[in-house]
């Protein structure tokens, strides 16, 4: 059985060799992820929100989700809890203390930020999320197996899952009104802002806009813009004028979300040269040991 | 030596204990029909802040690195040719079978649409972590079967007698066991080896998930060398669930342990067990990680339980000759090796990571638990089954029976 065998190893080892090389030029390149210069982004000015919470009303019902009445929404009894965007409503508006001016509580809106390099896109199994070129990050239902991962790589904690649906469960997330902007319409809560505290244009701008405001009116902001460069930068940014973390938001370093994770991932499959070097490693040394073993039992044999 | 070949284990399937298990693993179904009828949200505590749980800590992430012993058996048995442990190596390789069968299982129960489970074979995302373990996984999973063949094919060549309707099969189904044996006697050592390579990539791949999580993940668990120490820790673990099952197996059957082979198996285990420590004493050092210690809290606690009762102790146990002595060291220090990698796996997947907007802590469900604890008997009675009646486990040769083996 040895001696049969080595022959076959060799025939056998070549052949795998050929499927590796095969399967690894037919593998299709990454989702897609593009970063392009153009892209949008939109600023956030904590300082002019009133809390209407108009924009919640709009993404309601530009997304088709239970929206109700607007009036509903100038309650301001929600803003007793802190609430996350969810399943039902991709953004939320909250409202906090503010500790310069107790008349004047601060309200901050959260939504997706639509990161420059988001982790749900490097992290999703079947790469249903993308990054377009109008810098949204938009998720594909059709290939979605429901695994989550998403949520867990996610920064933000932003991404939701429809945990009472037994069939076709969605992942929510705002997606930068993809549908609208792609008809030349503004993002539905940008569109009905009363007080102009979301400003929508190409990204570079937004920053230069967002620094100039902090330029010319020094004690109105700290300066900081979040999300210039919190994991290597968003397409929301905002302006502040507490501490970004009072307003319950992550401390994020520089550092890309999907940075280390893809940096090892692709060490480890160098095209495939890893792999196939173990391989052949391995090949080696069952050679060498079995034919050791043959000589041994010879050996015994005399 | 005695001469011993694998063959079916006489005994009877149920006993008081088998059925506890079958009752265990009822109470487990009931909730995965619950789940597949009314939604992950009716069995499971998940959010949206935790939307990993026990289901991919425990039956996932610890699933595959306790059924590591079907690798490392398979490579010293087969790779390095130490003929010595041949007779581990089938034990080990039904367990990797089983296991990670409940491993795709426990993915398929977990996913959203489980209907779309194929999708990663066809929508493919290199850039991802999980995409790589889960390609591999299915991968190995064919490969484990394959590997197995040839003991359906020892069993069942000229011995199929099926009766009634499916009489007429009996002869091409023989036919087709012989073609598929003798092709595979040329060809195994090819899936040999590629099953060590698939659980080499895969076992370090499972530890690269949780590093896209950044810091949502505790900082005693998160650092970029989880692959090496996921690929250590799976191939400490090996060996001590070979040793385990072989003594569960022994004293279940009531036959004689197999005393001198697995504490021969038992001195690799300390070395490896030292190597994984000095890895993450010195990844803490380094990123100096450690003074999350301090303030003892809960991640602190089960980090501490995880270093000492699960690595510390048994590698102690494991370098000092006590092992080589007694049959119950051997077994305690095999079972704290194999609780520390399931409570590393758990530690890593649930108690590290730190949802930012949680409002409560996650506690698994009463029907989480039960799935998880149903999955586990399940596969101890499938396990069971076939070596009661499969030629599994190696036992001394009865006279007048010669050896189907060769």
């Amino acid at each position: 059985m040895v001696d049969k065998n080595r022959r076959n190893f060799f025939k056998t080892s070549a052949l795998l060799g050929t499927v590796a090389l095969g399967a690894s030029s037919t593998a299709k390149a990454a989702p897609e992820n593009i970063l392009s210069d153009d892209r949008k982004g939109v600023l956030v000015d904590t300082t002019h929100c009133i809390g209407c919470r108009s924009c919640e009303w709009a993404c309601q019902t530009a997304h088709d989700l239970p929206a109700d009445n607007i009036h509903d929404y100038h309650d301001r009894e929600v803003f007793k809890e802190f609430r996350r965007p969810s399943n039902d409503s991709y953004t939320v508006v909250n409202e906090f203390e503010n500790p310069n001016n107790e008349l004047l509580p601060i309200n901050v809106k959260y939504q997706c930020m639509h990161c420059d390099r988001p982790a749900c896109v490097s992290a999703c199994i079947v790469g249903a999320f993308t990054k377009k070129e109008d810098g949204s990050v938009v998720w594909n239902t059709d290939m979605c197996i429901g695994c989550r991962y998403c949520m867990v790589a996610c920064p933000f904690q932003v991404p939701t899952f429809d945990y009472h649906k037994a069939i076709q469960p969605d992942i929510h997330k705002c997606d930068f009104c993809y549908t609208r902007t792609q008809e030349g319409k503004l993002p539905a809560c940008v569109e009905i802002c009363p007080v102009e505290a979301l400003v929508y244009g190409p990204r570079t701008e937004i920053i230069r806009v967002a620094r100039h405001r902090i330029k010319r009116t020094p004690k109105k902001y700290i300066d900081h813009i979040y999300g210039e460069d919190e994991v290597g930068g968003t397409s929301w940014v905002y302006l502040s004028g507490v501490d970004f973390q009072t307003l319950k938001f992550p401390k994020h370093g520089t550092n890309t979300a999907p940075g280390v994770s893809e940096s090892i991932q692709h060490g480890l499959f160098a095209y495939f040269v890893p792999p196939i070097a173990l391989y052949a490693w391995l090949g080696g040394i069952m050679w060498v040991s079995k034919r050791k073993n043959a000589k041994q039992v010879k050996e015994e044999k005399i | 030596m005695e001469h011993e070949i694998p063959q079916q284990v006489k005994h009877k399937f149920f006993t008081p204990g088998v059925i506890v298990l079958v009752i265990i693993a009822l109470n487990g179904i009931i909730f995965i029909a619950g789940r597949f009828l009314y939604g992950l949200g009716a069995v499971t505590n998940l959010d949206q802040q935790y939307p990993w749980g026990i289901w991919i800590g425990v039956d996932v992430a610890a699933g595959v690195a306790l059924a590591a012993g079907g690798f490392i058996s398979a490579a010293i048995g087969h790779i390095l040719h130490k003929d010595a442990y041949h007779s581990i190596v089938r034990p080990a390789l039904l367990t990797a079978m089983l296991g990670y069968t409940f491993v795709a299982f426990g993915v398929f129960i977990d996913i959203g649409r489980w209907y779309y489970i194929w999708h990663p074979l066809v929508m493919w995302n290199p850039n991802s972590a999980l995409f790589e373990v889960g390609i591999c996984v299915i991968i190995y999973l064919n490969v484990l079967y394959i590997e197995f063949l040839p003991i359906v094919a020892e069993r069942f060549i000229g011995k199929l007698n099926m009766k009634g309707i499916f009489r007429f099969l009996n002869k091409p189904l023989d036919k087709l066991l012989r073609v598929l044996d003798s092709g595979l006697s040329k060809t195994m050592f090819v899936f040999i080896i590629a099953g060590v390579v698939l659980s080499s990539l895969h076992q370090s791949s499972l530890g690269t998930l949780m590093i896209i999580a950044g810091d949502k993940m505790h900082p005693l668990w998160q650092t970029p060398i989880l692959p090496l120490l996921f690929l250590i820790s799976a191939v400490a673990v090996g060996l001590p669930m070979v040793i385990f099952e072989s003594l569960m197996a022994a004293r279940s059957f009531k036959l004689k342990p197999e005393f001198s082979l697995l504490s021969r198996l038992g001195n690799y285990v300390g070395p490896i067990l030292g190597v994984y420590l000095s890895f993450k004493i010195g990844d803490m050092v380094i990123r100096e990680s450690f003074v999350n210690l301090v303030p003892m809290d809960l991640p602190a606690i089960m980090f501490l339980i995880e270093m000492i009762v699960g690595v510390v102790i048994p590698m102690i146990i494991f370098l000092t000759p006590l092992t080589s002595k007694s049959v119950s060291w051997l077994f305690w220090a095999s079972s704290m090796v194999i609780f520390g990698v399931l409570l590393n796996r758990i530690n890593n997947f649930v108690i590290a990571y730190n949802a930012p907007y949680a409002v409560e802590a996650y506690i698994p469900s009463y029907g989480e638990i039960s799935v998880t604890l149903g999955a586990a008997s399940l596969l101890i009675l499938l396990y069971r089954f076939f070596v009661i009646n499969f030629p599994v486990i190696s036992l001394p040769a009865p006279s007048g029976v010669h050896n189907s083996n060769k």
